[in-house]
């Protein structure tokens, strides 16, 4: 079975590789520009991944709301952005307040909808956890769409184009640019947090053995719902830059957004950190590469086909251990 | 019943929806106009409606814990003491099939034309019930079989010209090999992993659909199908739709026929058994594997006959018909009805289908309730609301 996955390895790398190395060569400046805007999609399937594998590390559950959290924060980005934006105050205020709002609003929805739809069933059969995080899931989509409109809302875009950016601007944006930034820093900031909190270290406790961590005395149920508070607040982040990158929103992006980043989880290796992160960027840029060379009328088909293909040949991910069922 | 403290929690907790669905139920920018437009009575109904749902939704959580701990066995649910009643079934079932033969001739073609779809929903929520009731697999991409089904007969009918008889049994094939083919990479892996693997699998569906134009005309579909013909006779308009119901009569039959009959079989028994616990099945000798590839390749059979039927109905069909909405809402009528219950999926998929029909005016609310029943029922009936009995079998003592 090894050598034959091998095989298929390289069977599939290497025509890949060599199609590859001609076209960048042909034109290098549009294989940057593909690269570049592969991991500027990257970055935000990371932000939102984040959230997926978090919580499937802790309780095992697809949060099949997170996609709707992600883009309440681009929603309310959007709101606090207009109406501040009507009321005349200053761009840099708006800019801070609208994201602070955003990622208020988001870990606020994160953790209601942890408490309603989650905390309930933990000892539940799995099918009943994930039913009611679906229900979940159509319930805020409907609830967005019927409180403000079905239509695509303009976003007008919060990043300004610095100036000092100018004379890169050609091959990546200001936006661009500041996407991938954020999402280092966050990533950065995410990581400390996990390493070196205690929170974070109570996190890693109640993944590893949820039984074993409460006898040490750690309160798991607070534990859950900081995972799920931390997770949105990244995906809010998520939400208000894609807002400012595509520059329109609406009730239904999450859909898709939640299903790719959770593809990208799965890449990854679900349940890990770095897993998310990497697996997001190789979707990315995979996908844009996709759209660029071959057509991109089947993007979102290519994405599922990759999760296929890994849950056949790499059901664990990229980074994630070999699974031992327990009995 | 309710004490003073739940009282001042619901409070507490209709403030806390209040400030959480301020800027979107209250504020409503329109970006193009540039207005703002404040909805403050948004925010009082918000209020309201919260605070009584907490009360509500304490009390029944309460009244849980209490059935818990009292752990009493609850009585077999009213629809199965009646059925399981001679006196009464008889009545009741000749009742049901006089009101179904009598019903396209007592109201008008609109009514039995919507009796129709209610009525393929109900095919289609029998055949989902195999996969998620009985053996407990997540499948989100149900929509993507029926779309392969109504496509089979649209895309036959269109350049071979074979009639809707034919097609059925080639589609139910079709529908096997596509859930075959589906389930076979899939069905290894830990359940939630089908869950989003289907979902994506009905999305690609779709996607090809409306981009293949060669295939099926992309997103202006396909038009003038054929309705079913009765050994040769084309019937007009208004007969055909009678006779399209007495054709779906026969197949929800012929499903429920069936679905029962599976049910007490013994793969039925092997597909409740894995749902109930997969090690213990391992134990006593069931392929894991291969007994859920069969309820997952029989469910996908039932989606395509499910298709044709739908095709031939409206005699149009395009990519918009398949969306995940549709998959969302069958599976809405299994669990809502009762998972793994054929009485409770029957009444599920008239109720959810021919309610909104009716109530056009709440119609755009439909999903939200869906979504938000999928949570309450899971929360507090997770069997549904007409929940499926389990065969016990009764050793009397023989007086000697």
């Amino acid at each position: 079975m090894r050598l034959f996955n091998i095989i298929l390895g390289v069977a599939v790398v290497g025509p890949l590789g060599f199609f590859g190395i001609k076209e960048i060569i042909a034109d290098p400046v549009y294989f940057l520009e593909l690269f570049l805007g592969g991991l500027t999609r990257g970055s935000i399937y990371a932000l939102i991944a984040l959230g997926y594998t978090m919580v499937y590390g802790i309780i095992q559950l697809i949060n099949f709301a997170h996609g709707e959290i992600y883009m309440i924060g681009a929603m309310t980005a959007l709101i606090v952005a207009s109406v501040l934006g009507l009321w005349g105050w200053n761009s840099a205020v708006i800019v801070i307040l609208a994201i602070v709002f955003a990622i208020v609003y988001s870990c606020a929805y994160g953790f209601t909808v942890e408490k309603i739809a989650y905390k309930p069933l933990r000892t539940a059969p799995r099918l009943s956890a994930l039913i009611s995080a679906i229900g979940m899931s159509l319930f805020l989509q409907n609830y967005v769409m019927l409180a403000q409109t079905p239509e695509f809302m303009p976003f007008e875009s919060l990043i300004p184009d610095f100036q000092f950016w100018e004379p890169f601007a050609h091959i990546i944006t200001a936006v661009e640019m500041t996407i991938i930034v954020t999402t280092v820093i966050t990533m950065i900031l995410l990581g400390m947090l996990i390493k070196f909190t205690k929170i974070g270290k109570a996190m890693r406790a109640t993944a590893q053995d949820k039984i074993m961590a409460s006898l040490v005395g750690i309160n798991v149920n607070r534990v859950i719902s900081t995972t799920f508070v931390v997770g949105s607040a990244t995906a809010a982040i998520g939400g208000v830059l894609i807002a400012c990158h595509v520059g329109q929103v609406n009730f239904f992006i999450g859909f898709l957004a939640g299903l790719k980043a959770f593809i990208a989880a799965v890449l990854g290796g679900i349940g890990s950190i770095p897993g998310a992160v990497l697996g997001s960027l190789v979707l990315g840029i995979s996908e844009s590469m996709f759209t660029g060379y071959f057509w991109s009328e089947y993007e979102d088909v290519f994405a599922f086909t990759i999760l296929v293909i890994i849950l056949i040949f790499r059901p664990s991910g990229i980074l994630g251990k070999d699974e031992i069922s327990k009995v | 019943m309710v004490t003073k403290k739940e009282i001042k929690l619901s409070f507490v907790i209709a403030l806390w929806f209040m400030v959480l669905t301020f800027p979107i139920m209250v504020i409503k920018v329109n970006t193009i106009k540039h207005i703002v437009i404040f909805r403050w009575e948004n925010l009082l109904w918000t209020g309201i409606v919260c605070f009584f749902a907490s009360l509500i939704w304490n009390y029944l959580l309460r009244i849980k814990e209490e059935k818990k701990k009292s752990d009493t066995k609850d009585d077999i649910p009213i629809v199965h003491r009646l059925l399981q009643n001679e006196k009464f079934r008889i009545p009741f079932l000749a009742a049901i099939c006089l009101f179904a033969i009598a019903y396209p001739f007592v109201f008008s073609m609109y009514h039995t034309s919507i009796l129709i779809s209610a009525l393929i929903y109900v095919m289609l929520g029998l055949g989902l019930n195999i996969v998620v009731g009985l053996a407990g697999l997540l499948d989100l991409g149900y929509v993507a079989f029926y779309a392969v089904g109504a496509y089979a007969y649209a895309l036959l009918n269109l350049h071979f010209g074979i009639s809707f008889w034919v097609v059925l049994p080639i589609s139910a094939l079709l529908g096997t090999i596509f859930g075959t083919l589906l389930g076979y990479p899939v069905l290894r892996l830990r359940g939630d992993y089908l869950a989003i693997v289907t979902l994506g699998f009905g999305e690609i569906i779709r996607i090809i659909l409306e981009n293949w134009d060669e295939l099926g005309n992309g997103p202006r579909g396909i038009g003038n199908i054929p309705a079913p013909s009765f050994f040769g006779h084309q019937f007009n308009q208004h007969n055909s739709v009678i006779y399209i119901y007495f054709v779906v009569i026969a197949l929800v039959l012929l499903t429920i026929f069936f679905v029962n009959r599976l049910e007490n079989s013994r793969i039925g028994r092997a597909w409740i058994a894995l749902r109930d616990d997969e090690i213990a099945c391992e134990a006593m000798g069931i392929d894991k594997f291969k007994t859920k590839l069969t309820a997952f390749a029989l469910g996908a059979t039932w989606a395509a006959l499910g298709g044709v039927v739908f095709a031939a109905k409206t005699s149009f069909i395009n990519p918009m018909s398949f969306t995940i909405w549709e998959s969302i809402t069958i599976l809405c009528v299994v669990v809502i009805g009762g998972m793994g219950s054929a009485i409770g999926v029957i009444a599920g998929a008239l109720v959810l289908i021919l309610l909104p029909e009716y109530l056009r005016a709440v119609a755009e609310y439909r999903m939200l309730v869906f979504g938000a029943l999928q949570v309450i029922v899971m929360v507090f009936k997770p069997e549904g609301l007409i929940r499926s009995i389990r065969k016990t079998y009764k050793f009397e003592k023989t007086k000697e």
